[in-house]
């Protein structure tokens, strides 16, 4: 897979001292979708803002399909669309009118059917008339991301594209998203909902404090997501594991009255039949069983607060 | 060149104006109107001609300069600010645009709406008195120029502005006062002397005298000077446009 967006040393000083990015550096792989997770305040819109024009970098550099976003930022900025956080829209624009105007802004000369098939497929057809200030919040989100795609951009920047939206819209967002993901468009979003990467990306990038902590694949986190832990109880404490259990990975608490079983929640079997049963063989009497998951959220968090 | 931006930047202000066209295009008229009504026949009626110029046809140049200034900064200083105010600034500042494309659109459309009002005031004002322009070249040369200029000015107030007191402060407190006291009602000549040496520091004169003498051939100061005052102000507006463009004045952090 090629680079097709890469961020080189990447850091951001505003003049009040405030350093919004720290030496961010990151490789994006044309056709993938990577999330960008952190809190509010992270440098996730920063970072994007620096990629797309809006925001001056203090040092480092970005390139988009080789070519480098200041000296040739007419390349750059042809070649991808952002969809703000906010719903800034013209209240009285009409919504054809206003993905003519994006379309026209990016270069591009009026083509109907291509804005005919994009506001289709963001069931905003209907809508293509009306003025903006009647849509409701959700069909104004549609409206940007129309916006974003009018010049058909190969990279397309979500800024926290689901803050703020109900549930059913969050799935349609999703749809949207993994339809142009099948079109071949290179996706980069902000969120702060773990379950939204998890959802959709296919890495996942942890932003804190203008830095950027780590990008992994998602299947490698899933995997130490996979981990999961049955605790049981004993209703008497023991001094050892029984040998017979030896096989099991297993850890008893310091007191001896519970036993840790960790295993992988999406092997094919987990082991827990057969652990419960030797363990009643062994002789050891159960109070209580509970189990538990190191969730991204957890793995998130740690991360945030180690730093 | 990204004529294609340039063309939706221009094309979307100028149907701005026209969604708004009650305020936009009947505003000036009546006001103007009603100017001929109170100045032109109400008091002019009393007032000798000036340099064989009646007061009525006189006061067209003038009139017509007041609404020039005053809608070209109104309307390119909204045009830039607005997208600013409402957030739809970063469409502009992520699209593949330079500068110059960017002010081309917006003063280029703030011009053109000013030099369709100042049409329309001239057209009014043919209704109530017989106006003959001396030099028509030249008229339309500084009527062209003044809106350009002017616009420019709009533009860089706003950029500068961050709020709508701001955008109003430049129009009222500056260019008002400067065009009733640069001579768009009288001749400098009914001054006290003083007066008269001190109007000579306000650039506004040099444009009306400079629009009027291509009406009439009546002016308060030489051609010459007026054409310069026009040129430096269209500098000086450029030089700051640009300086604003290379620092992200406002626009860019």
């Amino acid at each position: 897979m090629s680079t097709i967006l890469s961020v080189e040393h990447l850091t951001k000083r505003y003049e009040s001292g405030h350093e919004a990015l720290t030496d961010v550096n990151l490789q994006i792989n044309e056709g993938e979708i990577l999330a960008l997770l952190g809190p509010n305040g992270a440098g996730k819109t920063t970072l994007i803002s620096i990629i797309c024009g809006i925001v001056n970098a203090t040092e480092g550099r970005v390139m988009v399909a080789g070519h480098d976003n200041v000296t040739a930022f007419r390349k750059t900025r042809s070649l991808i669309g952002l969809v703000p956080q906010e719903l800034t829209l013209g209240s009285f624009d009409r919504v054809s009118d206003t993905v003519n105007f994006s379309r026209g802004l990016f270069g591009k000369g009026r083509d109907d059917a291509w804005v005919e098939q994009l506001l289709t497929d963001l069931s905003l057809w209907d809508k293509r008339d009306s003025e903006i200030m009647t849509l409701s919040g959700g069909m104004k989100r549609r409206v940007l991301i129309a916006k974003a795609l009018a010049h058909k951009p190969r990279v397309l920047f979500l800024d926290e594209p689901t803050a703020g939206v109900d549930v059913e819209l969050r799935k349609d967002m999703w749809e949207i998203v993994s339809k142009l993901r099948e079109d071949g468009v290179t996706i980069i979003l902000t969120t702060h909902y773990i379950e939204e990467a998890e959802a959709i990306a296919d890495r996942v990038g942890v932003i804190s404090k203008g830095k950027l902590l780590l990008v992994e694949d998602k299947a490698t986190l899933m995997q130490k997501l996979g981990k999961k832990q049955l605790i049981i109880e004993l209703r008497s404490p023991a001094t050892a594991l029984p040998g017979q259990l030896n096989d099991y990975d297993l850890e008893l608490s310091p007191g001896g009255d519970s036993i840790t079983y960790t295993y992988d929640v999406r092997a094919e079997r987990t082991g827990i039949t057969r652990l419960l049963q030797e363990l009643q063989q062994a002789g050891l009497e159960l109070r209580d069983l509970q189990t538990r998951q190191s969730s991204l959220e957890e793995i998130f968090v740690n991360l945030v607060n180690d730093q | 060149m990204n004529w294609h931006a340039v063309k939706v930047i221009y094309v979307n202000e100028m149907m701005r104006t026209f969604r708004t066209l009650a305020q936009s295009i009947a505003s000036p008229v009546i006001s103007t109107s009603l100017y001929f009504v109170v100045f032109g026949s109400a008091i002019g009626s009393r007032i000798e001609s000036i340099d064989g110029v009646s007061y009525g046809a006189f006061l067209v140049p003038g009139l017509m300069m007041l609404s020039l200034l005053t809608q070209s900064i109104s309307n390119a200083s909204f045009g830039i600010y607005f997208p600013k105010f409402i957030g739809t600034i970063y469409e502009i500042l992520s699209a593949p645009i330079s500068h110059f494309e960017i002010l081309l659109g917006y003063v280029g459309a703030a011009a053109t709406k000013s030099l369709i009002i100042g049409t329309i005031i001239l057209i009014t004002a043919s209704f109530f008195v017989d106006i003959r322009i001396a030099h028509p070249i030249w008229m339309v040369s500084f009527f062209v120029l003044t809106c350009v200029t002017f616009s420019l000015l709009g533009f860089i107030i706003g950029i500068w502005a961050d709020n709508f007191e701001k955008l109003q402060l430049v129009p009222l407190l500056v260019i008002t006062p400067l065009v009733f006291l640069g001579g768009s009602f009288y001749s400098i000549d009914m001054l006290p002397p003083a007066w008269q040496t001190i109007s000579l520091f306000n650039p506004v004169l040099y444009l009306i005298s400079g629009f009027r003498w291509s009406f009439f051939e009546v002016s308060d100061v030489s051609v010459g000077w007026s054409l310069l005052a026009v040129a430096v102000f269209l500098f000086a507006c450029l030089a700051v446009v640009s300086w604003m463009f290379k620092t992200g004045y406002k626009m860019k952090s």
